[in-house]
Parts: structure tokens; sequence; C-alpha cells
């Protein structure tokens, strides 16, 4: 019961997300200082976790490939699909879902359990919508780009590894990346982090918006955003992967 | 002036109000007192229309506030401002952007015109050269006054004030008083005070209805108190030594 609960509450959410924005100036200015404070400050940590994937992926397929008569460049092959596939979308969702989602849900909370909320709904103004919105925007704009630069990162990461511990020449990586290259793994990808970008950022407003009590609530709310965030991403992974790869 | 007729609210079958009515008129500082758990932050929640009222009507100048459109009431919010317990000034907003944000949403003002705006209201609270400061960088007695400021930025006709002087010292929280009293006067605005400050009650109470266990219990003003009989009102407002022995030496 609490499931079904929730998720027409959520509905009911998203539905006040994307109902007319008060001021589009407004709007305007709160997505591109979302940018900023979600996008653009994840970048970081997204170029680290990227760049370790793709040595730690090379490694493995390296050491994992016993049989002689397989060529070299099937390491750097393999790498550039898992990355492309799966590790630069799910992820560097999945970790941004711990960073993003837990800000997310902290500061809305924060401003529901301090009356901030309350101030915006006596003025008159969508709460969700105000504080959601701009959210939405900016991740669904700017997720896409953090998985093309973990692509392109994790791909640099399996290439110095690679060459630096010479389980793989450079030339073999080099073609095994661009050996049977299908394009539609990128789209498909970046549909992918369009989907968690939405997740993300609606289900950890959810939860803060909807904070009751005081900061241990706020905890609670944050947690329970990153936990549901993740378990979402892991579902639609596999239904975006049934769908678009079948 | 806002009216309340026969208000009811429940909160998962407990009743919290049950039928209250009062009357608040306008220039005057209404105030709403009682115990902690009486229903009073439940009534003015509901006056402000941040609850719905399972029954029961809410006035603004005849205007019925409880059964507007959704258009209608964002309209009609407009014209209210509200001073939250804990003040609720945007953390990640300097002073200056806290004051300057219902007039940023609802107006087509220029920049410069804003800013003139939020000055006159800073000036208005006494707080100067605060502007580039964040809430967590000024005192608490500050932060009420941003707080007071935001509320008049769009020179409203209603003003909500939730328990005012929660937190304050009693040097600063007669200053609040006497600043929502002078608002008040020169605004000529419908002010409701929710508070349980004895001082708030004998210092700035002109109009004054007492909650008690959900129910409308007494109202009047603040020379009425010492005359008054009811027995649920004495044992609130004389529950400290100090007060009683104001009373016993009337």
């Amino acid at each position: 019961m609490a499931f079904l609960f929730h998720l027409g509450r959520y509905a009911l959410f998203v539905r006040e997300v994307f109902r007319r924005p008060v001021k589009h100036r407004l709007l305007l200015t709160q997505t591109i200082k979302e940018m900023d404070v979600l996008g653009i400050s994840s970048v970081g940590i997204v170029v680290i976790i990227s760049f370790f994937m793709g040595a730690v992926i090379t490694l493995q397929t390296a050491y994992n490939i016993e049989l002689p008569f397989i060529p070299k460049y099937t390491i750097g092959l393999a790498a550039r699909d898992s990355i492309l596939l799966e590790f630069s979308s799910t992820i560097v969702s999945l970790i941004l879902a711990g960073k993003v989602g837990s800000h997310i849900a902290s500061e809305i909370g924060t401003m529901r359990v301090t009356e901030q909320i309350d101030v915006l709904d006596v003025m008159g103004i969508n709460s969700v919508g105000f504080l959601v919105l701009p959210k939405v925007l900016a991740m669904v704009f700017l997720l896409p780009f953090l998985v093309l630069i973990s692509m392109g990162i994790g791909i640099i990461g399996g290439w110095s590894a690679g060459t630096l511990t010479g389980v793989v020449p450079s030339n073999d990586f080099i073609y095994g990346i661009q050996y049977a290259f299908i394009p539609f793994y990128i789209v498909y990808s970046l549909i992918k982090a369009l989907v968690f970008a939405f997740l993300i950022t609606t289900i950890s407003g959810y939860w803060g918006y909807y904070t009751t009590g005081g900061s241990l609530e706020v905890g609670h709310s944050s947690t329970r955003a990153v936990v549901v965030s993740s378990i979402q991403i892991l579902l639609f992974n596999l239904l975006l992967t049934q769908l678009l790869l079948a | 002036m806002i009216e309340a007729v026969d208000i009811c609210k429940s909160f998962d079958g407990n009743q919290i109000l049950e039928n209250v009515s009062a009357t608040f008129k306008t220039g005057q500082t209404n105030l709403i007192i009682g115990q902690s758990g009486s229903g009073k932050t439940v009534f003015l929640k509901t006056l402000v229309g941040l609850h719905q009222p399972d029954s029961g009507s809410v006035f603004y100048d005849a205007r019925n506030f409880t059964s507007m459109s959704k258009k209608e009431r964002i309209e009609a919010r407009k014209e209210i401002g509200m001073l939250f317990q804990g003040s609720a000034l945007f953390d990640s907003q300097t002073v200056e952007e806290n004051v300057r944000f219902p007039l940023d949403v609802f107006t087509t003002q220029s920049l410069e015109e804003r800013r003139d705006r939020v000055n006159a209201c800073l000036q208005r609270v006494n707080l100067e050269n605060v502007n580039d400061l964040f809430p967590s960088e000024i005192s608490g007695g500050m932060q009420k006054r941003v707080a007071i400021a935001r509320a008049i930025a769009l020179n409203p006709r209603y003003l909500f004030c939730d328990e005012p002087n929660s937190g304050l010292d009693p040097k600063t929280a007669i200053v609040i008083d006497e600043l929502i009293q002078e608002i008040t006067q020169e605004y000529n605005m419908t002010t409701i005070v929710n508070t349980h400050d004895m001082n708030s009650v004998f210092a700035i109470g002109e109009n004054i209805v007492f909650i008690y266990e959900g129910k409308k219990h007494w109202e009047g003003t603040s020379e009425d108190i010492f005359d008054s009989d009811n027995k649920a009102l004495n044992d609130f407002i004389f529950a400290s030594k100090f007060f009683k022995k104001i009373k016993d030496h009337r």
C-alpha cells in the first residue's frame, strides 16, 4: 500500500513540476545556477571515477583473456564497449544519484523543515515547480555531457593502464577501440542518461519535498532519495536495454 | 478585515480546531494566543491558506478565500505577507536577494527600482549595510527584521506573524513587537500575530483571541484580560508569579 501511495503522490508531484512557471526569466536564472551546483561541480568526480574505471576494465579484460589466439586489440574493443554501453551511463548515474540526489533531497528537505517552502506557498508560487524544475532541466541538459566526458576519460584511463603495465600495446588498444564501432551505442547511452537525470532529480526532489520533522528526518529523506533513485536507475537500465538493444 | 467562520480542522482523525470563529480588524494588531498544542498555529496556517479547513470559511474583506479558485487564490496571495517562527529566509540568498525575491517574482520593475524598494524596506526595519550578507551571518533579531522587510516588500494588505519573538531576548522581542505594530498602522494592514509571549500580549495586543483545546475560549483586549473570569485564560496568562503579582496589584 505504501508503494502505491508514494507512486501516486510521485505522479502528482511530477505533474506539478511541469506546471507553468511564474516567470520564465527566473526559471532560466535558476536553471543556470543549478547547472553549476549540480552539473559542473560533478565534473571532477566523474573524471576521476571514469579514469580508474576505464583502467580497471582494461586490466581485468587483459588478465582474463588467456587464449593466445585471441588478438590483443580485443582488449580495447571490450573496454570500449563496456564503457560506452554500461559504465559511463549507468555507473556514473549511480554515483551522481548519491552525490546530486542526496544534495537535492537534503536541500529541499531543509527548506521544508525550516518553513522556506511555506514562504513560497504563502506567496502563491508553485513551490514544487520553482524548486525542482530548474534541477530537472539542469541535470537533463548536463548529464549527457558528463556521460560523454566519462566515455572519453574512461577510454584514456584504459589506454594509460594498458600501455603503462604493458598488457596491451598502444597500437592494438587504439585499433581495438575503433574496430566494429557502432555509433548507436553512444546514442543509447545518452538516452539512458536523459532518463536517469530525470529520475535522480524528481525522485530526490520528491523525498526532500515531503520531509516532515527535523534534521534527523532530512537525513532519512536524503538516504531514501539515494536508495530509491539507485534502484530506479537499475530498473530503467534493464527496461531501456531491452527496448533499445533487443 | 479577516473573518474566520466556524473553522474545523483535523489531522488523521484528531480534531485540532472545532468551530473557531473570529474577526480580525484592519489597522489593528490582532493576537492569537494559547498554550503549545492548543491549535493556534494550525488556525493561523488555515487563515493563510496553508491548510484547507475541513469545514468553515475564511473571508478576506468579504472575499471567501476558502472557496476561491486556484487562480484567484494566487492573485489574493500577492496581498499577503507572512513572518515565520524561524524567519524562514532563503539560506542560499543574501539579505538583499531575500527581500527582493517577491519583487523579482511578481513585478516587472527594473533592477534599480527593485533595489530602491529593497533599501526602503530595509531602512523601514532599521537595517543598513547588510544587503550583501547571508542569513547565517546576521543575528536572530536581524533575521526577523529581514523577514519583516521581505513580508512588506509588496505592500501587503494582510500580515501574518507566527511566533515572531520566538528565540529572541526580551529587548529584541520588544523591538520586533513595536515594529510590527508601527508597520500595521502605517500600512493600514490587517495583522494577525500568533504568540504565547505575555509581554507581546500586553504590549501590542489590541484584539486578542484565546484558543484552548482547539476552541475559541475568549476574545477581548489586553485590558479586558485583567477582568476576565475565564479560568483557562487566567491559568494561561497568569501562570508566572510575575504576572500574577501584577494582577493582584491592580
